[in-house]
């Protein structure tokens, strides 16, 4: 693939592939890919945190949070072709939703909202989001330990406080490492927005410029994939130290 | 402070609306499954019908199921022994192996599929034209992470130096010490690997469809653009397959040595 990217369509030896990623419609591929991943990390984090807090809290029965992490276990790894329809026959044109509240409530819901948008791609993606963050983070709430709460309770500090001071503070490292993974999750992502019909995003790009459904050109195609790589390799290196940093209360 | 005796009630709307956000697309999913081909009423199993009755399902879930135990056979072929000598012998590259076994989830299947393509281009016709060939490389690689973490966890639970010192002296070869006594003490950990593979391949769609296999999963999408109704029924069935092998993995994982895993490659 390296070497795919740096040759032309006649065989030759070319950096044309790679300055053509800076240029339409390459970039914008990139970009929306990015806003989207972007998106649906940040608002998989905040649900999933609160999810996993509200589910390991003191005080919810312990079948919830049983029940609640083998289904994220499941949810985790549904995606691709069959999620893509479940929406679709939830919320698409013909949806058993989109029926109900059309005739139940008189709203005519796939004329403001349709799953083949960006938005609708997004809701979608949640579906597997929202469970990642809950598998990851959940440890890590695991790890702020009682005593801190007591201790600080002692010292006379405020639920708020506590927060502020030592709960945030501690789980930083894996709140942002669990968001750069839910990142990466979602720009990977290919068979969900394709089912759908969504085709303003990187991957969809690459595996429609590689069968040739749109412009065959292979090479083309292998440089937007090293592009890819590029911004992941970024992602992952970001990660580890972060890893490292959260493992330190792990003990 | 005592541990609180009820729910707490700012955790009650979370986890209603984390239900109702779940749930909706499964039930919507199956009313949506009876309705009627022709009418769009409720309720007829034409759609399981037309599924049971259909060749091209049996022929594609065939080809994804056999591909699925390929990829278990060769997976554990190559890394159960791997790993054994790994943690035996040379331990320092434990960490080369964890940092390979995290390359899959930097690149992504659509990146990978480019670039096997590439690779391969020009391998004789026996490999890169038949799934057995390429698309089992393919999902090898895929499912070499899983298999990893898996087996890694395993043998960290068993003790590897004892085990094989007490089969060596008792006078057993290499092969008989690997399958009659290492391979049964991580035999959760395997397995744990085995079911992770299995729901890989049986819904992984990005690669089968740019090397242009016919698998389950493609079958799965020709029928979401042609057939609406009976496509719910298939989405069902690919979902009881997932819950299926997950939930063996937990099942499984229950013993010492197993550990659920996450998965990134059916996107």
């Amino acid at each position: 693939m390296l070497v795919g990217a740096f040759k032309s369509v006649h065989g030759g030896w070319t950096f044309a592939n790679i300055t053509d990623l800076r240029h339409q419609p390459y970039i914008g591929y990139y970009r929306n890919s990015i806003e989207l991943s972007l998106v649906t990390a940040l608002i998989g984090g905040i649900g999933g945190l609160g999810l996993a807090y509200a589910a390991v809290r003191d005080g919810t029965p312990r079948w919830i949070r049983s029940m609640l992490t083998t289904f994220s276990g499941v949810a985790a790894n549904f995606g691709g072709i069959p999620l893509a329809f479940a929406f679709i026959a939830t919320l698409g044109s013909i949806g058993i939703v989109t029926k109900f509240i059309t005739s139940q409530l008189h709203f005519a819901l796939y004329q403001h909202f349709q799953i083949w948008t960006k938005t609708g791609v997004e809701i979608v993606y949640l579906y597997f989001q929202f469970p990642l963050m809950v598998l990851v983070i959940a440890p890590a709430i695991d790890g702020l330990k009682r005593e801190w709460r007591e201790a600080a309770a002692n010292l006379g500090a405020s639920s708020w406080q506590f927060w502020r001071h030592i709960g945030l503070p501690v789980l930083m490292p894996s709140l942002l490492g669990a968001v750069i993974l839910l990142f990466g999750n979602a720009f990977a992502a290919y068979a969900t927005a394709y089912s759908l019909g969504y085709t303003n995003l990187i991957t969809v790009a690459i595996g429609a410029y590689y069968s040739g459904n749109v412009l065959s050109n292979p090479h083309l195609a292998q440089a937007m994939a090293l592009g890819m790589f590029a911004v992941l390799a970024v992602m992952m290196l970001l990660y580890v130290p972060l890893q490292r940093r959260a493992a330190r209360w792990a003990k | 402070m005592r541990p609180r005796r009820f729910i707490a009630p700012s955790a009650v709307p979370w986890l209603i609306g984390a239900a109702a956000y779940f749930f909706i697309p499964l039930i919507a999913t199956f009313l949506f499954s009876l309705e009627s081909n022709t009418t769009g009423k409720c309720c007829t199993l034409h759609s399981y019908g037309w599924v049971v009755h259909n060749g091209a399902f049996w022929h594609t879930i065939k080809i994804s199921f056999l591909l699925s135990l390929e990829t278990i056979a060769i997976s554990l072929v190559i890394f159960v022994p791997t790993i054994y000598w790994v943690h035996l012998k040379v331990p320092k590259l434990r960490p080369v192996f964890a940092f390979m076994a995290l390359v899959p989830f930097v690149v992504p299947p659509i990146v990978l599929v480019v670039g096997l393509l590439g690779l391969y281009k020009g391998t004789p016709s026996w490999f890169y034209a038949q799934p057995w060939g390429f698309l089992a490389a393919a999902y090898v690689i895929l499912a070499f992470p899983y298999m990893f973490f898996s087996l890694d966890a395993g043998f960290r639970a068993i003790d590897v130096h004892t085990l094989t010192d007490a089969s060596q002296s008792l006078g057993s070869s290499w092969p008989r010490t690997l399958l009659t006594v290492i391979l049964p003490n991580i035999r959760a950990a395997a397995l744990a690997g085995a079911f992770l593979a299995l729901a890989i391949v049986m819904g992984e769609y990005t690669i089968a469809s740019l090397s242009q296999f016919q698998t389950f999963p493609i079958f799965l999408q020709y029928t979401n653009e042609t057939q609406a109704y009976p496509a719910a029924a298939l989405t069902l069935l690919s979902f009881a397959i997932t819950w299926a092998a997950m939930l063996s993995l937990l099942f499984v994982g229950r013993k010492r040595g197993a550990r659920a895993g996450l998965m990134t490659g059916a996107r």
